[in-house]
């Protein structure tokens, strides 16, 4: 009986081990793809350039731009109103059907496919809001496509900080807004911020919401407004590995490495603002 | 001091419900001026309730519903104004509750949030109050350090400083000794029984000694009643319902 029990344990180590290497494997492979088959193409003039000969030579310079105006639209519009709606429904909104029902829509809008997304984009802001297809455009959708993470990471975030803190202050006669900027906000904000630069590097690399609304085909030169339409990596990468021929394989796996070095280093960042907070949590 | 005394806090026929579950039936007595009052009972009587729902925190439980009337100063307390009303009655919680804050701005809390700015007058209120709470001589050099790092009878003395900085009128104290040890304990006793002349305080407490050794009246609770309340030495001596003296004397159960 004891043998068969031994055995058990050792087979569901097996599996559990071997599952999470399935999860392993082929992030290092993919990274280690792109690596081998983009390194050769980093240079400076890659990273500085615009393309030229039909996106074949040249650099990514105006992609790699574009792709960070539009992480930082996203951030300006999506974070005040994630973080601010996140806080209204811990704080402030009573369990009622109404909280419940906007609950299940957050987690729904969560699993919306992103090329909903753009459409809902074109629709709303390029064709009725008449902002054409911009940054402006682009940043909303991918801003409206990221809020349902941040409220979700921001909502988690705020449910840790523990209920004696807000207690403890309102006790004192604080109101509650007044408890939740001094002492709720502060320590729930790490939390907050890794989980809103996750849904940013995510955003970063979609290609279906900014399709119709922002992304141009080839314009080598800088957007100089947020109405200007602009470049972006990962329509860039689609561009180039689909619609132009003859084109050298490491321009593209070196667009790739580009793109997903940007996201890594958000990820980065997060971690290690996660890593900073929690030495000096002193709870 | 306890005939004739003024009425502090009056509570009328109060009952308390959360959900379709009541936790106090028809609670009437009153708290005197300047008094300790010892409220005992078992586990789930109702003691606890009964504080948060004097200043209010219980309104913050979607299902809580309260009848009957609480007046504070002869104002009903459902028509004042919830931040001052919980200015006026501090809480100090069964556990120590410091802010993640440092010494200071624990103390400094209260003051800020209704508005004190001037740092030379906070400095002021937060020594005073760390003084009245016995806690300044082991702090004073040490006001920068995280509250969090104090022994816990120093963080509830902490606490009791950070209501007193607030100038309450009455003071709730939630068990506030059931995490500490015997010298904290005194401690805390010793601040209680000297703030005595400035504040009313009513004190929640499981250990019945504690309400023997420090209170003027205690009242015993008893499955969601109020079964008794008078002197605190007429309750240990000679109390008028057998419950009572069946739970003083430790034979309840």
């Amino acid at each position: 009986m004891r043998l068969k029990a031994k055995l058990t344990e050792k087979v569901a180590f097996l599996v559990l081990l071997l599952s999470t290497l399935v999860i392993v494997i082929p992030v290092v492979l993919i990274t280690l793809l792109i690596l081998k088959e983009g390194l050769p193409a980093m240079s400076w003039e890659f990273l500085s350039q615009k393309p030229r000969m039909g996106m074949r030579a040249g650099g990514i310079f105006p992609a790699i731009i574009g792709t960070l105006y539009l992480v930082g639209g996203t951030m300006c519009f999506a974070l005040p109103v994630g973080i601010l709606a996140a806080i209204y429904l811990s704080e402030y909104a009573k369990d009622n059907w109404l909280t419940r029902m906007i609950d299940v829509a957050i987690a729904n809008l969560a699993g919306v496919p992103s090329v909903v997304y753009g459409l809902f984009g074109l629709g709303l802001f390029v064709n009725f809001l008449n902002f054409g297809a911009s940054i402006l455009s682009g940043a909303l959708t991918l801003a409206i496509m990221s809020l349902p993470v941040i409220i979700t990471a921001s909502r988690e975030a705020l449910g840790t900080v523990p209920q004696n803190f807000r207690e403890a202050s309102l006790a004192l006669g604080a109101t509650r807004w007044q408890t939740i900027r001094k002492v709720v906000l502060p320590n729930a904000l790490p939390g907050i911020m890794t989980g809103t630069i996750l849904a940013l590097s995510r955003a970063a690399g979609e290609t279906a919401p900014i399709l119709f609304t922002v992304a141009a085909f080839y314009l080598p030169k800088l957007p100089k407004s947020i109405m200007d339409q602009c470049m972006a990596l990962p329509y860039h990468l689609y561009v180039i590995s689909t619609q132009v021929t003859k084109i050298k394989p490491q321009v593209q796996y070196g667009t790739a490495l580009v793109l997903i070095g940007m996201v890594f280093i958000m990820n980065f960042c997060a971690m290690i603002i996660r890593a900073h907070f929690r030495r000096k949590k002193q709870w | 001091m306890v005939d004739g005394a003024a009425a502090k806090v009056s509570i009328r026929d109060l009952s308390v419900y959360f959900g379709l579950h009541r936790v106090l039936k028809n609670v009437t007595f009153e708290v005197h001026s300047h008094e300790i009052l010892g409220m005992i009972g078992p586990a789930n009587s109702g003691k606890t309730t009964l504080l948060r729902t004097l200043n209010r925190l219980n309104d913050r439980d979607t299902h809580f519903r309260m009848t009957g009337g609480i007046e504070i100063d002869g104002k009903d307390h459902q028509k004042m104004d919830v931040n001052l009303l919980r200015k006026k009655l501090g809480m100090i919680f069964a556990l120590p509750a410091p802010l993640p804050l440092s010494i200071y701005d624990n103390v400094s809390y209260g003051p800020v949030v209704h508005g004190v700015r001037r740092r030379v007058e906070l400095n002021e209120i937060v020594e005073q109050s760390l003084r009245a709470s016995f806690l300044w001589d082991e702090v004073k050099d040490r006001l920068d350090m995280p509250a969090m790092k104090l022994s816990g009878g120093q963080q509830q003395r902490l606490c009791i400083a950070r209501t007193l900085a607030v100038e309450p009128e009455v003071i709730l104290y939630d068990e506030p000794c059931s995490g500490l040890d015997p010298i904290s304990t005194a401690k805390v006793e010793e601040a209680m029984t000297q703030l005595k002349n400035r504040y009313t305080q009513i004190l929640v407490t499981n250990n019945t000694k504690q309400a023997a050794r420090v209170s003027d009246r205690t009242a015993f609770f008893l499955t969601s009643e109020l079964v008794e309340i008078d002197e605190t030495q007429r309750i240990f001596t000679v109390p008028k319902d057998k419950r009572t003296e069946d739970y003083v004397s430790g034979r309840f159960g």
